[in-house]
């Protein structure tokens, strides 16, 4: 199953989309994934001379796959980009290896609760080896623009 | 449950989220959990949440959409006890 159909209706666009493809989704879990380019715009100066993927990257990679497509999702027919907007209300990551340009990552977002328009996932970020790269806890709304 | 229980029990379940910790010492009934207590629209979703677990039942979206003050929050959950 690839939904191309949630990325489609996501807010972002290049150079802050951070989402290729959705491969699993229902009302409990989503997983997708991203290949981080290795031109992305941030390795310019993260690190100077040491390009590695920012942990606020990573995090929204985890918001974008885990909250935003999830939400789109779970909302169904009451989403709507033109009158619905999304925000990331709190995170608590953790981090446990850097992920260098080219590489490819795996999002999976668990749902704690999907109430009153807020969502809250547990959500872990894998690489190619599947080894677990970052895992923590995000919270996000949807809200009238 | 008194209703002098119940502001015990809501104060303990919103302390968490508070910024405003002057207004808090101040709480009285006509306390405005955004205006005053500056907590955020997406930790009152946390607040009906746990109040919810308190006390053991269950809010609706016109009820959530009422609990801005502590003074309609004792009554929604007022309301909600004597359903039971």
């Amino acid at each position: 199953m690839i939904r191309q159909d949630i990325i489609e209706e996501l807010p972002y666009s290049k150079p802050f989309l951070f989402v290729d493809e959705i491969v699993e989704v229902d009302d409990d879990h989503i997983k997708g994934s991203y290949t981080f380019k290795k031109d992305e715009y941030f390795y310019e100066g993260h690190f100077r001379d040491h390009p590695v993927t920012p942990g606020v990257i990573l995090t929204e990679c985890m918001a974008q796959i885990g909250m935003a497509c999830f939400g789109i999702h779970l909302l169904k027919d009451k989403w709507d980009r033109e009158t619905i907007g999304v925000a990331m209300s709190s995170n608590e990551i953790n981090f446990y290896k850097p992920v260098f340009p080219g590489e490819k990552v795996s999002v999976v977002s668990q749902k704690v609760y999907f109430r009153f328009s807020k969502l809250k996932c547990n959500v872990a970020m894998y690489n190619a080896q599947n080894t677990l790269v970052a895992k923590g806890i995000i919270a996000g709304v949807a809200f009238k623009k | 449950m008194t209703r002098e229980e119940l502001l015990t029990k809501l104060k303990t379940i919103i302390a968490p989220y508070v910024q405003n910790q002057e207004k808090f010492k101040n709480l009285n009934e006509n306390t405005d959990f955004i205006n005053d207590l500056e907590i955020n629209s997406a930790n009152l979703v946390d607040v009906v949440l746990d109040v919810e677990d308190e006390f053991d039942i269950e809010i609706d979206n016109d009820a959530m959409e009422k609990m801005l003050t502590v003074k309609a929050s004792l009554e929604v959950i007022e309301n909600k006890l004597a359903l039971k």
